[in-house]
Formats: structure tokens, C-alpha cells, sequence
């Protein structure tokens, strides 16, 4: 199995109490909570725990895009690629991803992702999403048009990248006289393109028929074992066996010296992320014309995790969506949930909500020689249909 | 209310539900984000009027045709709904939502238009005038923000948030973000032509609207040669339904005055 370092780069400096008094994170609470020395430190203290997985043996690192938010701080995230670029020796660097339909101009994407493979000589992945609805309210981008544009960006970037310019690009939402753009990406044909969602059926589906990763947003093990095997299937159906390459899963693994201790060390900091960081109002997290009438009743009905009731981080490890104990407990967990769901790369939070830089390195150092070692040459074990059902 | 008649009409590859009732000359109703019902105010109307209230293309059970990307396709449907019924010398009632299709529609051809009326209409945003975003409302608050007396808000809500709504809930704000959401509520270019507006023209607004506030009005007044603009006092973004009576009345004696005068 691979693994990645995944940053959310929060602001953990954040008044809690402001989220609460707002209701969320997001959208609406005033970035004069935002305190920029601080936020500097964070900056810096964040991109050297990326450096510091590289040299511990990580595979890779992972940033991402969100707007307008306490959540994370990388609205560009091309900007902290960039500035790991040259630092980050060896491993990989993936943004999971840029937000296609929030752009107005996509060319700007592939320009990006060529430059940075370029500059890392063919070390990054290409993160592909639609951004969550909350991207919608900040960036003053339809809803309703989300899925339409995201396939026009999508499309308008592969053709750049891999047809030789000039050509004339003319979508419903996207128009270019000449697409050229210089430079060329390093790898060929292009980066490979990574897809995170939260599980929707239709872009599984898209993601096995494109042969794309795909990334398996925050969830309990089991919806997990189910979004994989319906990878599994439309690949099938698409006529080949979907490797478990294809197949990654975003977590958050604390190691503490006993189950005990990790639980109590990790507390605070796992709850202040999912009760507080990632709270928002249904109206927030899907707006109208987002997703199809029947997904919204659900998630309405369900009134999921970050809408809903707070979580505790007993419930979130008993649901597998966290992995929190002490190095045997954390490696049979592992073991068990790669076997289950299929999936060969980790994409691991190592710092998560408000959890401080020393107790950060502390963390990954754990992860990286307690283990890493044991699942290095690791691959799922008898994962079938039936485990996943 | 059985005074009307339900029919499905079928136009540009769409079939939409439309309401009529009366008799008298056209009266055309098009409503607002919430969505198409045959209320008590078109009812008191219909015994003056033909009053015809279209549910236009993305609404209830009306289909959403491939077309539907803007208020703007939706102006030129109902002109072409206008041939298609006949309609001559209408007079154009717009409300909120719908208040910003007929503004469009009328901008593009009043040649079948009598008369406008604009009630509470989105179409237009000024710097500085504040409007409430109705898409980080709940379904409750949302209605709720419609009006000045809460009172009244009650019963809306109780009616308007039953589950078997559920379905046409959804369809109708997916719609609505279609049309509205960016820029938000209002065509930056729509102000530059409401002078080709050359119809008789009347504006009501709520004194409290916290939607389209009567600052919006205001404008429309003085970008649509002749208009008058009345506001309804103790009343918020639905006269109509806040304040039936005074939206009937003042309506029908803008209507009265015009054949008067004609």
C-alpha cells in the first residue's frame, strides 16, 4: 500500500466559540477571525510537515482546494505545490483537487498542473472535483451548471494536454479560439488524474469508464467497501478488472502509545474538525441544481455528518471512519479496512483540526516507523463482493 | 376553488399546467419562485378578468425543457405562449420571480401588452440596498422572509412544508438557482432597456420587503417611462397574498383608470 501525507491546512487558531455563534466555518464567518501572523506560522509549520513526510518515506503528499473557510487555508493550492516543489525530494505531490467548474477560465488548470510536473519532472497528480456546495455560495458559480461544467473543464484539459495546439475549443460554457498552451506537461500523456467524491453513483461510474483514481472523500469503512465495489463493477462492466491502484481511501490515523492514550490525545482535536471545522447547514452544502433531486432527499433525510448532531471520536472509530489507537490496535485496523474495501493508497491526515505541530510530528513519525514498514509490500487480501456487501 | 379550469398545453417541445378562470379581457399571471397556485387574489380578479396563470417550463408539474438556462429563455417562451393562446392586449402581472420575466418580456415587445404590473419583482440590484439570500434560508425561514406579519406566515407554512411537496419543493429551487443564482437575483443589462417599456405601468411593493426591497421599485419607476409606483404600508415581499385586498384594489383601479382613459 501507498501513503499519503493529506493536509487540510486549517486554520487552528480559529475561535470555536465564532463557529458556534455563526453556525459554521464556512461562507459567512468573517475572515476578520483571521489573523495573519499566525496564519503565516501555520503556512510554514504546515509545508515543513510535507517536507518532513517526504524524508520519513510517505509516497506522497496531498493538498486540496477550499474557499472562503477556517477549514483549510489553500484557496490556490498551486501556490503550496509550488513551494514544495523543489523541497519535497522525492515523493509525490497530488492536489485532490482544483475545483473545475468554479474557474472561468480552465486553461489556467492545465497550465498549472504542466507547470508543476514540469518543475517536479513528473512528480505530480491531478486532482479532479467539483468542489463541495459551500464553493458555490463564495465563488458566485451556478449550481446547476456544476456538472455540465465540470465535464466541459474536464475535457477542455485533456484535449490541451494531450492534442498539439492551436485548436479552437466551443462548449455551452467554455469557449476558446486558441487552445495552445505552453507548457507542455512533463508526463505522458499527462499527470495522472486522481477523482475524490463523496460516493456519488454517476461519478464512480465516470471515474471506472476513464480508468481514473478514485478517492474516496471522509466516510464509515462500510459506504466505503460498497463506493469501491461499485468501482469495481462499472469497471467490469467497462471491460477490465479494476486494479486497487485505482482505489483510494482518505482517513485520518493518530498513533499513540496505547489505544487509551491516542483516544485522549487526539480528542479535542478530531472533534474540533469534524463538530466544528466541517459543520454546515444543509442550504451550505448543497445548494439547488448541485446534485439530483434524489441524492438531496437523501442527505436531507439522512441529515448527515456535517449537518448533523456532534460526533464523538469513539463513534467515529467504531464507524472506521478514523483509525485512532495504539500501533498494534492502528496496523490491524488497517489491515482489516484494506481487506474489506480493496484499496491500495492511503491518504492520510496526519495533522487533523486544531492538532499542534509537535504532536503532528510526533504523529507521522509513529506512522512512518510503526506502520508504514508493515504495509509497504502489503496488497488487499481476499477482498470480494461478498466483503463489501 | 373551482372557479378555474386546469389544462396541459404543449409548446417548443414542453408541456406546461396552466390555470384560467374568468372572463373579460387577458390577464396573465406569472409567479414567483415559490412556484404556480390559483390564489384568492386572482380568484377576486377572475370576475373582472380572463385571468390565465401559466406554471412556466422547471416548475411543479410543468416539464424543464433542455432550454431553460435563463430568465431570458423564459421571457421569449411566454411571448411565444402569447401567440400561441392568441393573446392580444394583455395585461402582464409579474410577481417577484416572475415580475423579472415579464420586466425581460416587456423589454422585448410589448406589442401584445396592455399594461405591466410588477409586484415585488427581482430583475434589478443597487449597490448598497441589502437583500436577504433566500439560498441560506431554510424552506421555513424562506417563507417566513416573504412577510411583514408573521401571523399570516403560518398558515403558508404549515401548507407549503408537507413531504408529498417534497419532490416539486426541490424541482422548483433547482430552477430557481438555474435562473437566479448568478448574478444573484437581478441581469446587470436589464436596466438599460426598461425604457422601451411603453406600456401603462404599475409597480406594487411591499413597504417591508426584505427580498427585492422598494428601493428596487423605485428604480423600475424611474427607468419605465410613466410608471407608478404604489407601496403597500405594514406589508412584506407578497402583497398579493399579505395584502389581497389592497393588491386587488389598487390593481383594478390602475386597469380602470387605463379603460377610462382609452
Amino acid at each position: 500500500m501507498k501513503f499519503f501525507n493529506f493536509h487540510l491546512m486549517p486554520y487552528q487558531h480559529v475561535d470555536l466559540d465564532a463557529i458556534a455563534r455563526n453556525g459554521s466555518a464556512w461562507v459567512t464567518l468573517s475572515n476578520s477571525h483571521y489573523d495573519p501572523e499566525k496564519g503565516a506560522e501555520l503556512y510554514h509549520d504546515y509545508l515543513d510537515q510535507m517536507e518532513f513526510a517526504d524524508q520519513l518515506g510517505f509516497d506522497g503528499v496531498c493538498l486540496n482546494e477550499h474557499h472562503q473557510t477556517a477549514y483549510g487555508m489553500m484557496p490556490i493550492p498551486g501556490v503550496l505545490a509550488g513551494a514544495l516543489a523543489r523541497s519535497v525530494k522525492r515523493a509525490k505531490i497530488a492536489i485532490l483537487g482544483r475545483a473545475l467548474p468554479l474557474v472561468n477560465n480552465p486553461l489556467n488548470i492545465a497550465e498549472e498542473y504542466a507547470m508543476l510536473d514540469n518543475l517536479t519532472r513528473g512528480r505530480v497528480i491531478a486532482g479532479f472535483v467539483r468542489g463541495i456546495g459551500a464553493e458555490y455560495h463564495s465563488a458566485g458559480i451556478n449550481p446547476a451548471y456544476s456538472q455540465e461544467r465540470f465535464a466541459e473543464a474536464h475535457d477542455v484539459i485533456v484535449q490541451a494536454w494531450t492534442q498539439p495546439g492551436p485548436f479552437a475549443y466551443a462548449g455551452k460554457h467554455y469557449q476558446f479560439r486558441y487552445v495552445n498552451p505552453w507548457p507542455r506537461p512533463y508526463q505522458t500523456p499527462h499527470p495522472p488524474i486522481w477523482i475524490p467524491s463523496q460516493g456519488s453513483a454517476s461519478t464512480i461510474r465516470w471515474a471506472a469508464q476513464t480508468r481514473y483514481t478514485y478517492c474516496q472523500t471522509l466516510s464509515p469503512i462500510a459506504s466505503v467497501a460498497k463506493f469501491f465495489q461499485l468501482y469495481r463493477d462499472e469497471a467490469d462492466k467497462a471491460g477490465y478488472a479494476a486494479s486497487p491502484d485505482q482505489l483510494a481511501w482518505s482517513n485520518t490515523i493518530y498513533v499513540g502509545e496505547t489505544d487509551r492514550k491516542a483516544l485522549r490525545e487526539a480528542r479535542p482535536h478530531l472533534e474540533a474538525l469534524v463538530n466544528q471545522l466541517l459543520k454546515m447547514p444543509t442550504e451550505m452544502l448543497l445548494p439547488p441544481g448541485y446534485t439530483d433531486t434524489a441524492s438531496m432527499k437523501r442527505v436531507r433525510a439522512a441529515k448527515v455528518t456535517v449537518s448533523g448532531k456532534p460526533q464523538t471520536i469513539e463513534e467515529l472509530v467504531a464507524a472506521g471512519v478514523v483509525i485512532v489507537g495504539g500501533p498494534e490496535t492502528v496496523r490491524e485496523r488497517l489491515a482489516e479496512y484494506q481487506d474489506l474495501a480493496g484499496f491500495n493508497t492511503s491518504l492520510t491526515k496526519t495533522q487533523f483540526g486544531t492538532l499542534p505541530n509537535e504532536m503532528t510530528r510526533a504523529n507521522m513519525t509513529a506512522i512512518a516507523e510503526e506502520i508504514l514498514p508493515a504495509f509497504r509490500e502489503r496488497v488487499p487480501q481476499r477482498t470480494s463482493r461478498a466483503a463489501a456487501e | 376553488m373551482a372557479d378555474h379550469t386546469t389544462s396541459t398545453i404543449a409548446l417548443r417541445g414542453c408541456r406546461i399546467r396552466l390555470m384560467r378562470g374568468g372572463t373579460g379581457s387577458p390577464l396573465l399571471v406569472l409567479h414567483g419562485a415559490s412556484g404556480a397556485q390559483w390564489l384568492p387574489f386572482m380568484q377576486k380578479l377572475s370576475e373582472t378578468f380572463d385571468v390565465i396563470a401559466p406554471e412556466y417550463p422547471g416548475f411543479g408539474e410543468s416539464d424543464t425543457p433542455d432550454w431553460l438556462d435563463t430568465v431570458h429563455d423564459l421571457a421569449y417562451f411566454h411571448l411565444d405562449l402569447m401567440q400561441e393562446l392568441k393573446l392580444d392586449d394583455v395585461h402582464l402581472v409579474g410577481l417577484s420571480l416572475g415580475g423579472w420575466i415579464a420586466a425581460e418580456l416587456a423589454v422585448r415587445s410589448t406589442a401584445r401588452l396592455a399594461s405591466l404590473t410588477l409586484a415585488g419583482a427581482a430583475g434589478i440590484a443597487l449597490p448598497g440596498v441589502e437583500q436577504m439570500d433566500p439560498f441560506l434560508r431554510t424552506d421555513e425561514q424562506r417563507l417566513r422572509d416573504f412577510f411583514h406579519d408573521q401571523s399570516k406566515a403560518d398558515d403558508i407554512v404549515a401548507r407549503a412544508l408537507r413531504p408529498e411537496l417534497e419532490d416539486i419543493s426541490l424541482k422548483n429551487r433547482t430552477t430557481v438557482a438555474r435562473l437566479t443564482w448568478q448574478p444573484r437575483g437581478h441581469d446587470p443589462h436589464l436596466i438599460k432597456w426598461l425604457h422601451r417599456i411603453d406600456v401603462p405601468t404599475l409597480l406594487i411593493w411591499g413597504d417591508h420587503d426584505r427580498m427585492f426591497p422598494k428601493a428596487l421599485g423605485r428604480a423600475y419607476q424611474q427607468h419605465i417611462p410613466g410608471a407608478k409606483l404604489v407601496v403597500v404600508p405594514e406589508c412584506g415581499h407578497v402583497p398579493q397574498i399579505e395584502k389581497p385586498d389592497v393588491f386587488v384594489a389598487e390593481l383594478e383601479a390602475f386597469l380602470g383608470a387605463r379603460r377610462k382613459a382609452a
